[in-house]
């Protein structure tokens, strides 16, 4: 089973009293896919990550993230995903390095991996030079990318990303994509909101959540096809208008 | 009477060693729709917090309906409307609340201008005893928008009002600034949005601090000088890697399914490039001329930018 379909979910139903925030969602990730998180705001993508992330229960349903239960072992789901959100993901009044060491130490590196793990990240994302700058000095773009790199540092199963991309400029956005291919290639799922449709067509597969219900899900360029439409924003207008 | 309803000339502000806005000058026509363009960072807060008296340039001036942003500040608080990018209203008091608070403060009521407002408030209107607190993002972006409103301003600046909203919000609060801009409303938005440039009438595409282009949104697509081939294979993540090793690539960049691609040369033979990519292994090769849009032309100004800075390190 977790060979194939590393996100799990059946009939997974989430109420908040009266309020149904995720209505009987069903639907499979497969490993090293990069699935897209569709919705408008309020259709509940938030309430659906922090279960697949352990932090939340069901009120009902089945889920298993990289073959683990999310009722009973979600302390062994957290050791196996990363989770980023454009919201928060690096303490700004610590270094570039602080930063690093600090998410490699919560996720159990030793040290001698992390030393030599983060010569080679900063090699690669070019940021040896800022070392020992303090988060709060650095362009937003860097930050992203930095904190992209800081929740895949362990080489989790997965990682969640939630809009990563908001406010950086066209060049950079796309830089980061580099990395999550990248990651995607190197076996990590991948599993992404955002508010960016072409965004949404850089995906495998895309779901589109209206109103606590997953209304669509498939490829991109399924899904246009199926709603007549030229590009994944006309797809979600018709979905979530 | 000018016909500008926004005059800045050569406005600057550093933050220490940092030009948030180097010497930025411009004309918005009454009535006009203006877009800055631009991603975090780009100085666009800032130029609009100076256009907004919030915030003194280090030099340079800038009018508002003819009164200076330095010595009339006063005059203009009373004839601009302004929405932060931050929710800045009282999370304790309810969406009617605000409003009230809002109205009063500018010596008028919700009554005298509710024609104005009515088209962006009518959505909230059902809630209006829910704390502001208590509203979802894209409730709350029309309260900010009604509030900014209540006094009939002349001017409205607008600081990033669709960001982190989702495709359908951000359709409907453009349908309801074009509406104001036919009540006699000159608008200022700031978007990192691409693809909301073409609903402005002029648009400037800002980064570091300065306006790379200012134009029409047509104009600004028709001075793209480069001819760009929209390429698609089976495979798009190798296809991404292989244009970018080809040698005669100028530039490749995705976009949504299929990759932007600028060639080196002026004359291009569509199909050496096509048995290029077969030499690589790629199938389903689609290449088809496209016009480039807003984003396009970001990246290639931008690279310009870039290059230009390397350029001066050199010398």
């Amino acid at each position: 089973m977790y060979e194939n379909n590393i996100i799990s979910v059946k009939n997974l139903t989430k109420k908040f009293g009266d309020f149904t925030a995720n209505d009987n969602l069903n639907f499979d990730v497969k490993k090293g896919e990069i699935f897209g998180f569709l919705g408008a705001n309020g259709a509940g993508k938030t309430t659906a990550i922090k279960i697949f992330c352990g932090l939340s229960y069901p009120t009902s349903g089945e889920v298993k993230i990289a073959g683990y239960d999310i009722y009973k072992e979600t302390e062994e789901i957290k050791r196996n995903i990363g989770y980023m959100s454009q919201r928060f993901s690096l303490y700004e009044d610590l270094t570039v390095k602080e930063n690093i060491r600090f998410y490699a130490r919560i996720y159990g590196l030793s040290k001698i991996e992390i030393k030599e793990k983060t010569d080679e990240l900063l090699e690669k994302l070019n940021f040896t030079h800022a070392l020992n700058k303090r988060i709060k000095d650095i362009p937003l773009g860097w930050k992203q990318k930095l904190a992209f790199s800081t929740a895949v540092f362990h080489n989790p199963e997965i990682v969640f990303l939630d809009e990563p991309t908001g406010g950086v400029d066209p060049i950079t956005r796309r830089q980061f994509w580099d990395l999550i291919y990248e990651a995607s290639e190197n076996g990590i799922t991948v599993f992404v909101t955002t508010h960016y449709m072409d965004e949404a067509e850089y995906c495998d597969r895309v779901s589109i959540m209206d109103a606590g219900k997953i209304e669509a899900i498939g490829k991109p360029e399924e899904l246009m096809k199926h709603y007549d439409a030229k590009t994944m924003d006309a797809v979600f207008l018709k979905i979530a208008r | 009477m000018s016909k500008h309803s926004i005059i800045i000339s050569n406005i600057s502000k550093s933050y220490g060693n940092i030009k948030a806005v180097d010497d930025i000058s411009l004309n918005v026509k009454k009535g006009e729709l203006f877009g800055l363009i631009g991603s975090d960072g780009a100085g666009k807060t800032t130029l609009l917090r100076i256009l907004t008296t919030l915030l003194l340039s280090d030099s340079g001036n800038a009018q508002i309906e003819n009164f200076d942003v330095k010595n009339n500040y006063k005059n203009i608080r009373q004839i601009v409307g302004y929405m932060p990018g931050r929710f800045s209203l009282y999370e304790d008091l309810s969406v009617e609340e605000n409003l009230n608070f809002f109205a009063s403060i500018f010596n008028t009521t919700v009554a005298q201008n509710y024609d104005l407002i009515k088209d962006v408030y009518s959505y909230i209107e059902p809630f209006k005893k829910r704390r502001a607190g208590q509203l979802s993002g894209g409730m709350k972006q029309k309260l900010a928008l009604s509030c900014a409103l209540i006094h009939k301003p002349k001017v409205l600046f607008l600081d990033e009002p669709t960001t982190g909203v989702d495709a359908v919000s951000r359709k409907e609060f453009w349908g309801m600034l074009k509406n104001l801009q036919k009540k006699d409303i000159t608008i200022m938005v700031s978007t990192p949005y691409m693809d909301e440039a073409g609903l402005c009438d002029r648009i400037s595409l800002m980064q570091n601090g300065k306006f790379m282009e200012t134009d029409t949104p047509e104009n600004i697509i028709n001075k793209f000088q480069k001819q760009i081939y929209s390429i698609k294979s089976k495979n798009k993540q190798k296809l991404i890697k292989d244009l970018r090793k080809y040698k005669q690539t100028y530039s490749a960049n995705i976009f949504g399914q299929a990759i932007h691609y600028i060639d080196k040369r002026n004359n291009i033979k569509i199909d050496e490039l096509k048995n290029h990519l077969k030499s690589e292994n790629h199938i389903d090769i689609e290449i088809k001329a496209v016009k480039p849009n807003i984003e396009d032309c970001f990246i290639e100004l931008m690279k310009k930018e870039q290059s230009a800075v390397t350029n001066q390190l050199k010398n």
